[in-house]
């Protein structure tokens, strides 16, 4: 490796930003709302006064009484106090795809032929819109090659629990339900795919894994029976090892009435790749906010596509949108659907973001995109194996890994008590954001879960092993100086954490914390 | 303020680095220390005390004099009540349990003490499980789940303790093995009992996965859901251990924890039966069940505790009538191994081997492989 | 066009030399090399039948441009659709928020290195709890109809009883939410409404509330546009049955109604998108949830909660999660419920908004809209054939009787797009009851001339 640069004196803003409450003054106020006309006024008088008593508001709500500067210039400051992807080296979130979030669709978003048109108008006045959503449906159809796909969903989990609702439909209409209350789900999946089907009402079956860190085949048969509603899979699972047994596993879960669905969060490696389809699986889902470009706003706002087969299209959320030859329309006309998941037809923003990014992409640009993030995920372990006291997942398998790895800092806490949570702290001090230990419960001890997709560098890649080398390397020397970090961001370790867990203590609103620790 | 009692087994360990196994008996001990063994556990319980020196403020210390505490006690800088007396340098294990049932008399919150699974043992006597008790590791076997990991979390955890911050308490396992197999190169580790120790719920911040459960969730959770699915006209065979018992808790039923219990149409037929109860009610009844946790670390489902479940009468009972149920912590403490068995008779043994769906929670369950050992 | 002719500007290491300095890294000969993992017959062989891709990003905007100028919006026209989405004015101070890269594209995280996330949505979780008159409130749901779904299992853990009831005359898109969500423990059952005021039917609430209701559901203001002025008597009556209360509400509109905390209420829901987020096509929607303070409400939310810690700076605001192990050991259903991404900037955007409007502004723009909509009210029903289905007063949302007009509101609304308006949402699908009616919705961005502009289309129209 040539010359690495790393952010050796980095300093995150910190502003000691107070709350917005203590900037508060009586009086003043960010903005002024449109007055009435005089005409209105004196028509309709003091309307609020004429409210029913039980209705009126007695006491103003205690929010802060700010002017405009100093509003905007507080949320600056909090802003510069965190770090987006687009200005950090973000290899850190593995299973999230955190990739490039171009500008260009936040530009199109403001345009008003988005913002200001509203769900509810009539069809003939959103063509441009329903268009969008009618082809990106074909952009995530061909990626997976399954029929139909709804976007309703708001966000991965939620495509899942809309997998779920859709499962317990289909065996609804079978008159199997009752029968049918049980499903298989593997232990380095996303937790969403046992959580979700639980949420549903389902019964949950966790497969572990074999000696290569593939879930159990043996296993998965030994599970599967008439009980058995469905499979929920993620493959690759989060520690980037292709399930070559995806298919066989399918089989097993079809022989038995079962259904399959394929959590397809890590979709990044496989675009044009593998889909869906071959491996035969009834259903899958993307996370339309990761794989295809759109910015994940901390949280969200997020967007699930949610896919089946044609024969289970008929279960889909409504509405769908379609294409008569001449013009798109909602179809609301699914006496079986499951009904909704989300108000209108989902997050709208993100589908159009991911659109505009699949165009400029194009088939051989995704297939691109996945191509790189495997190539800069093996040149990522390539240098993560040179450092001592990081390990990896069933290493030594001779399984080539696919667009992640989970790494373990297993060595570091047995020698030096330094783990997972204290190289998180200290990697901040070295502009790195936060990274993805590992789903819960930590299986991998001392878990990191790495994702370089395709929108980082190699020499970001370097920088960032580097700073792994480089903490390990503090860890191993000096390891109060990881227990007592983060020393360079936005805020400091945290003291009295037990406060958090104490009823007396705890606050999630100001108004929560001034009585409880009697500010003023 | 907590007030606590200290007291180590000074002898305790010192089997180990002369390839001994165990100080268990005057004569190993006297072997040892001929074989040039140095008294390792007070070292060990000075880690811990000196981390715990830092809630000196919320702490009221009672211990035993010389090498089993006031020594380390005032190493560590911390004041101490001593009591009691003893011949320096010939502690026997009567020292231990005589401190540790004066003590435990005095009404103290929380009982201290340093040594392996024969020590947890002493103490399991002395004290049952009234009062809250924690182990700083430094015996040679190790199998109980009363102890900390090392004598350095021992110390963080009584610090929490002391300071209140940890309030909750559970019951933990006190295994030990047959030592005089264990000379012999076997290894068995059996349940003799249960400790009562602080709970420390792990708190770790995973914003992405939603929370978290503790040990004791994930025991009241499965145990709801064994107790909802047992149906009339089942005899249920009820193993031994703390899981079980929180089964039987939730149907409303005396337990005996260290004994099998028998429950037919949600009431109890036969109490802490023998092996020979178990076969007459294997006979009485048509349709058997088992329930059984996973005893210690290892993933024993038989053959470590539970002996009065013979091999006979799970032969009559069959592989497809047993359920096992266990906190998913223990489960996942078990990942990259499997469940195991040993019920002394291979033809059995075989016949377990396979997968089991485990039941974790509520309405939920891991699939794991049985093998034999 | 040929992939290897240029090298993408998001992909970089797809440029040769570098792409092959990697992999003679990684000892390998192509990327194919790595695809070994996949089995030959699960790879796929085909091509994605996608079109040619637009490299030039310039092109690409064009491109979008022209599809969103297919779309109508309420910038060119006048738009009255409410119900769920709402044309309020959002401020420029929010937009620029909400485009800063720090937070809108940042991760998950934990406050060490996203503190500012953190303080921003602690203050939107407040300012919520303000308007609302409690001292919960979670981090965002995906929308109010998920924060009733959420909050009717939240309630179901509490209680242990099964069943919700709702108000008839609530929005029927967000019940479909609500149904699907509460299957299959929980039960949904509705509870009638008087067509004429729009507000519950308390008989049949009282003839239907049960030592199996966990809580009872209504909205405030309602969404066939009433305001319910029993609000207090519901959450009465539910709290003597053992069962919990919760209202839905417009956020906006709690500078001058009441709030449900005082009333009675134990949970308030509702949606983000009037605080400052743009309609964008149903994009703007984040649900809150809002309870008391207390063990037992805490202990049942599945969704984050952050609150306030002590660090190793004197004086330093840290954050971090409360109540990290919300379990009830009694609940079997505990743990039923899954969390993910959902829309935390929509609770950055609704933090900043509410900062901008302070008491002040959140009670000068609820008068201003009840002003405004008793107004055209009053107007409307001169034209002849119009006339109001639900009496009293509205805030933002009232429904307009077109029966007697003999028009449908479908022919309506295609006659009013000739004049530049959006007119209200046809609701003959949802309540055939009011026949052809439609949900109107007045805020503060329509002018007097906006409104005199209905007024006289409609005349031309139905007349």
């Amino acid at each position: 490796m040539a010359k690495v640069n790393v952010r050796k004196n980095f300093q995150q803003a910190r502003w000691n930003e107070p709350m917005i409450y203590e900037l508060s003054t009586p009086g003043l106020r960010g903005i002024i709302p449109p007055a009435v006309e005089d005409e209105i006024e004196s028509r309709v008088g003091d309307v609020a006064a004429k409210l029913p008593e039980s209705l009126k508001r007695k006491t103003a709500p205690g929010l802060p009484e700010v002017a405009q500067k100093q509003v905007l210039q507080h949320y600056i400051h909090l802003s510069q106090e965190t770090m987006g992807a687009n200005l950090t080296n973000d290899i850190s979130e593995g299973t999230c795809t955190m990739k490039y979030n171009p500008r260009l669709c936040e530009t199109l978003i403001g345009n008003p032929g988005f913002a200001d048109i509203h769900p509810d108008q009539d069809e003939d006045t959103v063509q441009g819109m329903l268009k969008i959503y009618y082809d990106f449906e074909k952009v995530v159809k061909e990626v997976s090659g399954l029929d139909k796909f709804s976007l309703q969903p708001g966000g991965g989990n939620h495509a899942v629990y809309t997998a779920a609702s859709v499962i317990r439909a289909y065996h609804e209409a079978n008159g199997e339900l009752e029968q049918r209350n049980e499903i298989i789900t593997t232990i380095f999946s996303h937790p969403c795919d046992a959580a979700c089907p639980a949420t549903a009402g389902f019964k949950v079956i966790t497969i572990w894994p074999d000696q290569n860190g593939m879930p159990d085949y043996e296993a998965i048969k030994a599970a599967a029976n008439e009980h058995t509603a469905a499979i929920f899979m993620t493959n690759p699972e989060d520690i980037g090892i292709y399930n070559v047994h995806a298919d066989k596993i399918v089989e097993a879960i079809h022989a038995v009435g079962g259904l399959c669905f394929y959590d397809q969060a890590n979709a990044n490696a496989f675009l044009g790749v593998a889909r869906a389809k071959e491996a035969g699986f009834d259903m899958c889902h993307f996370n339309v906010h990761k794989t295809f470009g759109t910015p994940h706003g901390g949280e969200g706002p997020a967007c699930g596509a949610f896919g089946v087969r044609k024969e289970l299209a008929k279960f889909l959320p409504v509405p769908t949108v379609e294409y008569d030859g001449e013009k798109y329309y909602l179809d609301y006309d699914k006496p079986e659907s499951i009904g909704k998941v989300r108000q209108y037809i989902g997050q709208s923003a993100v589908v159009l973001k991911a659109y505009t990014w699949s165009m400029m992409m194009g088939a051989d640009g995704l297939r691109e995109c996945a191509e790189i993030s495997v190539l800069n995920n093996n040149y990522m372990l390539h240098l993560m194996e040179q450092i001592p006291g990081v390990s990896h997942a069933f290493q030594g398998n001779g399984i080539v890994r696919q667009e992640q790895i989970r790494y373990s800092f297993e060595e570091l806490k047995e020698k030096y008590d330094i783990g997972s949570d204290d190289m998180n702290c200290r990697m901040g001090d070295y502009g790195i954001p936060w990274f993805w230990s590992s789903h819960h419960p930590w299986v991998i001890p001392e878990p990191m879960t790495l994702e370089p997709c395709e929108s980082y560098t190699k020499e970001d890649i370097e920088e960032y092993a580097k700073v792994v080398e480089i903490v390990a390397g503090e860890a191993a020397e000096n390891p109060g100086l990881l227990k007592n970090a983060p020393y360079h961001t936005g805020m400091h370790r945290r003291i009295q954490e037990e406060d958090l867990d104490n009823p007396e203590k705890w606050a999630v609103t100001w108004k929560a914390y001034k009585r409880k620790h009697g500010v003023k | 303020m907590k007030r606590l009692e200290f007291i180590v087994n000074p002898v305790a360990g010192i089997g180990g680095k002369v390839g001994l196994k165990g100080s268990d008996g005057e004569e190993i001990l006297k072997k040892a220390l001929e074989l040039g063994a140095v008294r390792e556990s007070g070292k060990k319980a000075l880690v811990a005390m000196n981390i715990l020196k830092e809630a000196e403020a919320d702490i009221e210390v009672f211990t035993w004099p010389g090498e089993m505490g006031g020594d380390i006690c005032r190493k560590a800088g911390i004041d101490a009540h001593v009591r009691g007396s003893i011949t320096p340098g010939a502690t026997t294990l009567e020292d231990t349990v005589r401190a540790a049932r004066e003590m435990s008399a005095l009404g103290l919150d929380l009982i201290l003490f340093t040594g392996g699974d024969g020590t947890a043992r002493n103490i399991m006597d002395a004290v049952g499980t009234d009062t809250t008790v924690l182990g700083i590791p430094a015996g040679c076997k190790i199998h109980s789940g009363v102890y900390a990991l090392n004598p350095k979390t021992a110390g963080k955890l009584l610090v929490q303790y002391a300071q209140g911050k940890v309030k909750e308490t559970k019951l933990a396992e006190v295994m030990d093995i047959d030592e005089t197999q264990f000379r012999n190169g076997v290894v068995q580790a059996k349940l003799y009992g249960y400790l009562k120790i602080p709970n420390e719920s792990k708190m770790i911040q995973n914003l992405k996965s939603g929370r978290g459960f503790s040990e004791t969730a994930s025991v009241e959770m499965l145990s709801h859901y064994v107790a909802d699915e047992m149906k009339d006209g089942i005899l249920y065979l009820i193993g031994t251990g703390s899981t079980t018992a929180s089964i039987m808790q939730k149907l409303g039923l005396p337990n005996t924890l260290l004994g099998v219990d028998a429950v037919y149409n949600r009431k109890v037929v036969a109490s802490d039966c023998t092996e020979k109860e178990l076969l007459e009610l294997t006979e009485n009844y048509p349709k058997v069940k088992i329930i059984v946790t996973v005893i210690g670390g290892q993933g024993y489902v038989f053959g470590r505790g539970n002996q009065q479940i013979s091999a006979e009468v799970i032969k009559r009972v069959g592989k497809e009538n047993i359920i096992i149920a266990a906190s998913r912590g223990k489960i996942l403490s078990l990942f990259g191994s499997t469940l195991h068995v040993d019920t002394g008779n291979e033809e059995v043994n075989q016949m377990l081997c396979g997968y089991y769906r485990v039941i974790v929670g509520y309405e939920d369950m891991m699939m794991l492989p049985m093998r034999d050992v | 066009m040929s992939r290897k002719q240029f090298v993408h500007p998001y992909i970089p290491n797809s440029e040769p030399a570098v792409k092959k300095q990697m992999l003679e890294a990684i000892g390998m000969e192509s990327v194919e090399e790595i695809y070994k993992g996949i089995p030959e017959h699960l790879r796929f062989k085909g091509t994605m039948e996608l079109p040619e891709p637009i490299v030039s990003e310039y092109r690409c905007q064009r491109h979008v441009e022209g599809l969103l100028a297919k779309n109508k919006n309420a910038k060119e026209n006048i738009c009255f659709l409410g119900g769920g989405t709402w044309n309020h004015y959002v401020p420029s101070v929010v937009d620029t928020i909400m485009e800063r890269d720090e937070f809108l594209t940042c991760y998950v995280g934990e406050a060490y290195t996203d503190h500012g996330k953190f303080q921003a949505l602690f203050e939107s979780s407040s300012m919520l709890a303000d308007l609302t008159g409690f001292e919960a409130c979670n981090t965002p749901t995906y929308d109010w109809a998920n924060a009733i779904a959420i909050a009717c299992r939240m309630a179901e853990r509490m209680t242990g009883r099964k069943e919700i009831l709702v108000a008839g005359n609530m929005d029927p898109d967000r019940l479909l939410v609500v149904r699907n969500y509460c299957k299959p423990e929980m039960t949904v059952t509705k509870v009638g409404y008087n067509k004429e005021t729009g507000c519950m039917d308390l008989e049949d609430l009282r003839r239907k509330l049960s030592a199996d209701t966990a809580s009872v559901y209504f909205e405030n203001p309602i969404y066939v546009g009433a305001l319910e002025v029993n609000a207090a008597e519901i959450c009465r009556l539910a709290h003597e049955a053992g069962a919990t209360a919760m209202v839905g509400v417009d956020p906006t509109s709690l500078g001058i109604l009441e709030a449900p905390a005082v009333y009675g209420a134990d949970y308030a829901v509702g949606d983000l998108q009037p605080l400052g987020l743009h309609m964008s096509y149903g994009a703007g929607l984040g649900g809150f949830i809002c309870t008391k303070d207390e063990k037992e409400f805490l202990g049942e939310y599945p969704s984050l909660l952050f609150g306030v810690c002590k660090t190793q700076q004197d004086g330093e605001y840290g954050f971090g999660e409360v109540y990290y192990e919300r379990t009830s050991y009694a609940s079997r259903e505990k743990g039923k419920d899954f969390i993910g991404t959902t829309t935390a900037l929509h609770g950055i955007a609704a933090a900043v908004y509410m900062a901008l409007m302070g008491p002040q502004g959140f009670q000068e723009l609820g008068e201003g809209i009840l002003k405004r909509v008793a107004y055209v009210k009053e107007e409307l029903v001169k034209i002849p054939g119009i006339s109001l289905p639900v009496t009293g007063c509205s805030y933002c949302d009232f429904m307009v009787d077109f029966n007697k007009t003999g028009k449908t509101v479908k022919e309506i609304n295609r006659a009013l797009l000739e004049y530049d308006i959006i007119g209200g949402k046809d609701m003959s699908r949802e309540f055939p009851e009011y026949g052809q009616s439609a949900l109107y919705s007045v805020t503060e961005v329509h002018t007097k001339e906006d409104l005199q502009a209905l007024f006289g289309a409609l005349k031309a129209i139905c007349v």
